[in-house]
């Protein structure tokens, strides 16, 4: 009995401990936020740094009410991330179909291999300037170049798991007589799930630089346009008041991507 | 006509630089009922074998014949259990006991019922509805001889299915499987390296030799032990003098290869 009363205080003990520790890291997290926005505040204010190039916390946040009344803000973020969203889903689509494919036909997959080292080495936004004159100055370009960043490296990554799939669950189809689609369906494809999730978060990042590259090109709408209209006419407010709001949607969508990892692969 | 029939069966592989025959001239007889077992050290050819009598790779030389009929490509007329129960870790046991039937298009209800009794009937119960990674060794292995046994094959092969459980849930599995198969009257092939495991289970016991597989002998379990069960067998004075036999015929194919 006494032994279970000094274990049980240990136990205390030692969630105290922790929960302590973790307020720490907490505190010292939320101190480097905030000890960095003053800095930059006082900074600004005694013009210890050049005012014009990096503003001030106070001047980007009226603008961001600004703008946040007059609806600009919330209509360009909007397409911002409507393009950055259906891009990186087309991507992980298209590039795991594509390795569907190639692990459908392994000929096809010797056959391509040269041509997807390439174009994978290639940088693709490189192409811009192509989509816009095949695909027009708009959505259709910016979304897919939003989609191309991330297809290719996905095709690869995705093939290599597919073709790590362990050959004796395919042995284990095969005595049922299973075809090639119902092995591709019951095996190859559900054991590649964890692979394809984590492409998914991989693409949230590229499709954003996919993404905000269209919008520079084609400077007509969203975050990126900002951007760029901030720096031609040097209004850095908005140049930063941008860049802030991307830091935080890119940062929420990949917590999304991952509470629906967390949610998918339960079982493995 | 014999019911089973291994027809000189050779088997080579192909690679850029070499070619490496994993059997050769293999060739054997089994009625129906008759439990097997091919006993060989490492690299005599045995899962090569086991997959050319399942009809997963085509010999190079010979035939297998069930039946009257020459095996062409998988059939649900033989059963083929593996190593590990590879069971789908991302399907429910009942998902994956009921696979065979699915994939055969022939999941009805009867048939999920009488499956769902088959895996009662090998003592799991209230587990349809978990995952493979929430049963011990033992159940799972079971659950694998379910799936295995869900198409109703008339031929069961076994390729070392008690090798990686624990010695005394291996025992235990060998009676259940032991018990189970002369149950439902199947022929079965088991491959092993465990003599007294081979003699604990089978009619017949196939020495292989290593690279190429070849039959180097066939030894023929005395009658009084073939109908007790493997715990039992292992307890009889026979099991030791056919052991002894057994462990001396191998002996003298690994000293004759070393040399």
């Amino acid at each position: 009995m006494k032994r279970k009363a000094t274990i049980d205080l240990l136990h205390q003990q030692y969630l105290q401990k922790l929960t302590k520790e973790k307020r720490w890291i907490r505190f010292w997290q939320f101190f480097i936020f905030i000890s960095f926005f003053i800095l930059w505040e006082i900074a600004s204010r005694q013009t210890w740094i050049d005012q014009l190039i990096f503003s001030s916390p106070t001047k980007i946040f009226d603008l961001f009410v600004e703008k946040l009344l007059d609806g600009s803000l919330l209509s360009n973020l909007f397409i911002t991330v409507f393009e950055t969203v259906l891009g990186f889903i087309l991507g992980t689509m298209l590039g795991t179909m594509l390795a569907a494919l190639l692990w459908w036909s392994p000929k096809l997959s010797n056959i391509l291999d040269p041509y997807l080292v390439i174009l994978n080495a290639m940088p693709k936004v490189a192409l811009g300037p192509i989509f816009i004159v095949v695909l027009g100055p708009g959505l259709t370009s910016i979304i897919a170049m939003g989609t191309i960043i991330s297809v290719i490296i996905t095709t690869i990554v995705v093939y290599t798991s597919f073709k790590e799939v362990d050959q004796n669950y395919l042995k284990v189809l095969q005595t049922f007589g299973a075809t090639k689609k119902q092995m591709f369906m019951e095996a190859i494809l559900p054991s590649s799930f964890p692979t394809i999730i984590s492409t998914l978060k991989v693409n949230v990042g590229l499709s954003w630089v996919g993404v905000i590259v269209g919008e520079f090109l084609v400077s007509a709408k969203g975050l990126g346009y900002l951007i760029i209209y901030g720096f031609q006419v040097f209004n850095f407010n908005l140049v930063l008041l941008s860049l802030a709001i991307i830091a935080v949607f890119a940062t929420i969508m990949y917590q999304i991507v991952e509470l629906i990892e967390k949610k998918l692969i339960k079982n493995q | 006509m014999p019911f089973f029939i291994i027809d000189h069966v050779s088997h080579t592989y192909f690679t850029k630089d070499s070619t490496t025959t994993a059997v050769e001239d293999i060739h054997l007889e089994m009625e129906e009922g008759e439990f097997i077992s091919f006993l060989g050290p490492s690299g005599c050819g045995k899962t090569t074998l086991l997959s050319i009598m399942a009809g997963l790779i085509e010999p190079t030389e010979g035939k297998i014949i069930l039946n009257g009929k020459q095996i062409k490509g998988a059939t649900p007329a033989v059963g083929y259990m593996l190593q590990q129960d590879y069971l789908f870790p991302w399907k429910t046991i009942e998902e994956n006991i009921l696979i065979g039937l699915k994939l055969l298009n022939q999941l009805g209800e009867e048939q999920k019922k009488r499956t769902i009794q088959l895996l009662h009937d090998m003592g799991l119960k209230h587990v349809e509805k978990l995952y493979p990674n929430q049963l011990s060794g033992g159940m799972r292995q079971r659950a694998a001889l379910v799936r295995t046994l869900s198409t109703n094959p008339k031929m069961l092969l076994l390729d070392e299915p008690f090798s990686a459980l624990d010695f005394q849930t291996k025992l235990k599995l060998e009676d259940l499987v032991f018990s189970k198969i002369k149950e439902y009257q199947k022929t079965a092939c088991l491959v092993t390296h465990d003599i007294g495991e081979a003699i604990a289970m089978s009619d017949r016991i196939v020495l292989l030799s290593r690279r190429p597989g070849k039959i180097t002998k066939i030894f023929s379990v005395p009658e009084e032990l073939r109908s007790l069960t493997p715990f039992k067998t292992r307890q009889h004075p026979k099991f030791h003098s056919l052991f002894e036999l057994i462990w001396k015929e191998l002996e003298q194919h690994e000293t004759k290869s070393n040399h």
